[in-house]
Parts: structure tokens; C-alpha cells; sequence
């Protein structure tokens, strides 16, 4: 058991504080990945990890601030940083992967996911028609 | 007390980090199809990133935020081009 001993001068209701954020944090990353593992279908699964991104992220971002603000008696907020840019960039990614799969279902017939949008729909129905 | 208490509040953050990123892992390696590894990567990153910011507490150093920082910016850069390859088969068009 490693004692932190850059740490001796924090008081004691910065240190539960910083203890308790990280346990929320950590602990809400462990349990949105068990929901990765655990659901059935791809379109579930994909909310899982933004339970990590979201309050796992917060809580450790907002831990290392306080940590590193009140131990060095001045105002540290780079570790906002981290927090803005995952915030903005997870979205982007998961509705871009999101519609990537979409795309590869549709691609492939996959009876689960819906149709196409109702414009697209039916030009491709008169093109059917047409064929026929 | 209230150290000890941080301590172990730490110890148990990394032993979740490091399960998460298993997990994520074991999903990677057993999932059925392309965009479920793609997933996997992105909370790896993710996964990844947090653990190096509870070690950067653990130190007291901030070289540990700086490498979290550039690990979030290669995960984001990584999953939007393997999702734009799922999407369309080539990153570049």
C-alpha cells in the first residue's frame, strides 16, 4: 500500500472530496462498460460507453481540479480542457459510427434496423417500378 | 484518515479503470462485427485516458494530464476515420 506522500498537506475535505469523485467517476466508467459487454444488440451496446464519457470523465477531470487546486493553493483548471473536448467529441463520433452501421445493415438487408427516409424511399420505389 | 481514505479511493479507481479497459478489451476481441470493435477502441481510449488522469493524482505530476490529453485527441482522430471507412470504404475520398 503506497502512501501518497506529495499529498501530506491537503486537508482532510479536499481529500474526501478528490476520493470521492474518483470512486464516482471510475466506478461509473466500470459499470458503462459492463453494459458494453453485457447488451444483446450493437444499437444498445453503443450507449453503454457514454455513461465513461460523460460522468466518468466529469468525475475524474473534476477530481484532479480540486487535487491539484487545492494543493497548489492557486487556481488549476487545464484539466477542464479534457473534459470540454471530450464532451464535444464523443457525439460526433458515436453518431458517426452510428451511421455507419445504419449504412452497413441497410447494405445488407438486415430486417432489424428501419427503412430509408421517406423522400428516399420513394425514389426507389419508382426506380422499382420503372425496372419492373 | 481522510488520507487513507484517499488512498484507498485511488487503488480502487485504478482496479476499475483497468477492468473497464479488460472488459472493453474482451468486447473487442469477441465482438460480432466491425463497428463493435470500432466501439471498443473508442472506450479503450476513453478508458485509457481516465486511468492516466487518477495516475497523474496518484504522482502529482501533470506530464500524466498532458499525455491523457493527446491520448483523447488521437482516440477521437482514430474512431472518425474508422467510422468514415466502415461508412464508406476508404478515410479519404
Amino acid at each position: 500500500m503506497s502512501s501518497i506522500e506529495h499529498a501530506a498537506d491537503l486537508p482532510a475535505w479536499a481529500a474526501l472530496a478528490v476520493a470521492f469523485f474518483l470512486v464516482v467517476g471510475a466506478g461509473l466508467t466500470l459499470i458503462g462498460t459492463i453494459g458494453f459487454v453485457r447488451l444483446p444488440t450493437f444499437y444498445e451496446r453503443i450507449h453503454a460507453p457514454t455513461l465513461g464519457t460523460s460522468w466518468g470523465t466529469g468525475g475524474v477531470v473534476m477530481a484532479s481540479m480540486i487535487f491539484f487546486t487545492v494543493l497548489s493553493t492557486r487556481p488549476v483548471v487545464h484539466e477542464i480542457l479534457i473534459g470540454i473536448f471530450v464532451t464535444v467529441t464523443t457525439p460526433v463520433t458515436l453518431m458517426l459510427l452510428a451511421r455507419a452501421t445504419l449504412h452497413r445493415d441497410r447494405a445488407e438487408g438486415n430486417p432489424d434496423v428501419p427503412g430509408e427516409a421517406p423522400a428516399q424511399v420513394l425514389v426507389e420505389d419508382g426506380a422499382a417500378t420503372k425496372a419492373d | 484518515m481522510s488520507h487513507t481514505i484517499l488512498s484507498w479511493a485511488m487503488v480502487f479507481a485504478q482496479i476499475c479503470l483497468v477492468l473497464a479497459m479488460a472488459l472493453a478489451a474482451l468486447r473487442m476481441a469477441r465482438g460480432p462485427r466491425a463497428q463493435d470493435r470500432v466501439l471498443a477502441l473508442d472506450t479503450l481510449y476513453v478508458n485509457s485516458m481516465l486511468l492516466l488522469m487518477v495516475f497523474g493524482i496518484r504522482t502529482g505530476k501533470v506530464i500524466y494530464f498532458e499525455a491523457s490529453l493527446v491520448i483523447g485527441m488521437l482516440g477521437f482522430v482514430a474512431t472518425v476515420a474508422l467510422a468514415k471507412f466502415l461508412m464508406r470504404g476508404e478515410v479519404i475520398e
